[in-house]
């Protein structure tokens, strides 16, 4: 800028004369007035938007950095003294300051992954009802329903998970599962143990309640977004309702399904609230889907008053808590990776 | 096969009346086109044909449709659709699936064809819509790869797929250049042979091309009905004289 020999925007030609790039004195004033004022306010605030956008954007990135330094400085006692141990040991001792992770990762990972087997259908359904069955005044309320659903305080879920759904688990459900589903051969294992109601499936079947309405809105959000000549080449092809909603409808929707799919992943993995209350909070490997177990959040929650501060005791819980962010941005890059794989093997748009 | 009769069918939209008292025949075996401005009824009256006007919320008709002598909404509507195929205004192959699925998708919705035979209709369907040449190295490449052009003649493919009686087209040229335009003129002059076809257009030079008989639309209403050559040399209405002469729409 002011370098080039820019004439257009010189009200005085004349002072270029010696400009060799510059065009003849002769020649008439271009047309081009000096900048306008707006213009030239319009470039300043530009420049100051531009900044202070940059700084935002690298202020997240410097957040991210300070987060893991921060926990990675707390953890350190644990680190120094168990090495890779913590990772692949499973007795969790405060008393005599022996500390490994595996219970809680498999916690962590087993009840997310039921919620999931139980929320994921459930939520298509909910949301195929939602967008291609229900009438249309039914619809809108009820969609709003399941939105609200989902802002719903985990705490309020878990409180209820406590008083009603344990008590039926105990006495109805979890009997039942072992009289039937747990005489097949194999299946035993799964089944066994006491029902005691606070346990690894209730906490699923919690996590499951809590992510449905997030799984089916943002669902229904991804079939909502199918264009209509979608389903009316499908239907003009003589496909029946389902045959649409399968074939034009949710093949479309993949990608968003997917995407609904790894947002309740994520908050299943990191549920704290409703887990704590229900999961029994048994700091061991859970033996079948009846025993009491830990999460690494519920494990947190629980225990981060117990620790004294400098603690080795901290330092495992800190370092837990590393795991639980690597554990989640683990499942979400495999997930976007998965995602990635299916729109070039079916050649997305 | 493939004569449709409409009598005095009118068709709503929630309050809104788009077809007011229309009778007309479509004869078996030849182009009809639908002619008429904006917002006028012609594609509602199309999407009568095959019964689509009726998946659109709180939409609903009154008078007969027959094809064939049997009145269509006493048809099973999939079964309808199977002998009445659609070719939309923009191009829309399923973008998940690649050129062979997308012309293979209505035998595979019927269920219970050997590959062999689907191998070969899709062959037999992609000749028809004159893509075979362009396409035929490239089957399993995604549908909607395809330029403008090949995408709608992919989609006219994949309506002759399933061996319909009727072809309907809303403006299927709407969207393409002069170029993609002309290639699928000509396909459409060859489809009259072995299929009903009525297409809906803007473009009255394009219904002076492809179509035996015109149909002009006005406000819902059919204002005139005849061969082609009629309709434009000597209509007997003033309104589809103005219309023709660029009067107004």
């Amino acid at each position: 800028m002011g370098i080039a020999p820019n004439v257009g925007m010189n009200p005085f030609p004349g002072e270029d004369a010696g400009v060799p790039a510059g065009p003849p004195p002769h020649s008439p004033v271009p047309q081009l007035e000096a900048t306008p004022r707006r213009e030239r306010i319009g470039r300043w605030f530009n420049s100051i938007f531009r900044l202070l956008v940059t700084v935002l954007g690298f202020g997240i990135l410097a957040l991210a950095a300070l987060f893991i330094i921060v926990l990675a400085q707390g953890a350190w006692p644990s680190l120094l003294k168990f090495g890779p141990n913590f990772l692949s040991t499973s007795t969790w001792d405060p008393v005599h300051s022996i500390f490994g992770v595996v219970p809680f990762v498999i916690g962590t990972l087993l009840t997310s992954a039921i919620a999931l087997l139980i929320a994921v259908p459930v939520s298509l359904g909910v949301a195929i009802f939602l967008t291609e069955q229900s009438p249309t005044w039914l619809s809108g309320p009820l969609g709003l329903v399941v939105q609200l659903l989902a802002a719903v305080p985990s705490v309020v879920y878990g409180f209820w998970g406590f008083i009603v759904l344990v008590p039926y688990m105990r006495l109805s459900v979890e009997p039942g599962l072992q009289g039937s589903v747990g005489k097949v051969p194999g299946l035993g294992g799964v089944f066994g143990g006491t029902p005691v109601g606070t346990d690894i499936l209730t906490s699923s079947v919690i996590l499951a309640i809590m992510i449905i309405p997030t799984i089916s809105s943002v669902c229904r959000d991804s079939l909502l977004a199918v264009p209509r000549h979608q389903r009316e080449a499908a239907l003009s092809l003589g496909a029946t309702k389902w045959e649409t909603t399968n074939f034009a409808v949710l093949r479309y929707a993949s990608s968003g399904i997917i995407g609904a799919i790894i947002l309740g992943l994520g908050r299943a993995l990191g549920e704290t609230m409703a887990v704590t209350m229900t999961i029994g909070n048994a700091d061991v490997i859970p033996k079948s889907l009846f025993s009491q177990g830990q999460t690494i959040a519920s494990l947190i929650a629980n225990e981060f008053t117990s620790a004294g501060p400098g603690s080795i005791y901290q330092g495992a819980i800190i370092e837990a808590a590393l795991v639980l962010f690597a554990i989640t941005i683990l499942v979400n890059v495999i997930a976007r990776l998965l995602v990635g794989r299916v729109l070039r093997v079916e050649g997305g748009s | 096969m493939g004569r449709f009769v409409v009598d005095h069918l009118n068709a709503f939209y929630k309050d809104k009346q788009a077809l007011y008292d229309v009778s007309l025949e479509f004869p078996e075996k030849t182009v009809t086109a639908i002619i008429g401005p904006s917002g006028c009824g012609k594609s509602t009256l199309i999407r009568c044909l095959n019964r689509l006007h009726e998946v659109t919320p709180r939409a609903r008709h009154s008078g007969t449709i027959s094809l064939d002598g049997r009145e269509i909404h006493e048809m099973d509507a999939v079964r309808l659709r199977r002998r009445v195929g659609m070719v939309f205004q923009k191009p829309n192959p399923f973008p998940t699936m690649t050129v062979y699925e997308n012309v293979a998708a209505g035998l595979k919705l019927e269920g219970g064809h050997p590959k062999n035979e689907i191998d070969q209709e899709v062959y037999r369907s992609l000749k028809q819509a004159a893509l075979w040449e362009e396409v035929k190295s490239n089957l399993d490449g995604p549908g909607v790869g395809l330029s403008g052009g090949q995408q709608q003649r992919l989609c006219i493919a994949r309506a002759l797929a399933v061996s319909p009686e009727v072809l309907l087209m809303d403006e299927p040229c709407s969207a393409l250049d002069p170029i993609a335009t002309a290639k699928i003129e000509d396909l459409i002059f060859d489809l009259r042979k072995n299929y009903t076809v009525v297409i809906v257009t803007h473009n009255m030079q394009q219904a002076a091309r492809v179509a035996e008989y015109t149909a002009f639309m006005y406000m819902g209403k059919l204002v005139e009905f005849d061969l082609t050559e009629k309709l434009f040399e000597s209509p007997k209405e003033k309104l589809t004289e103005s219309y023709i002469t660029g009067r107004f729409g």
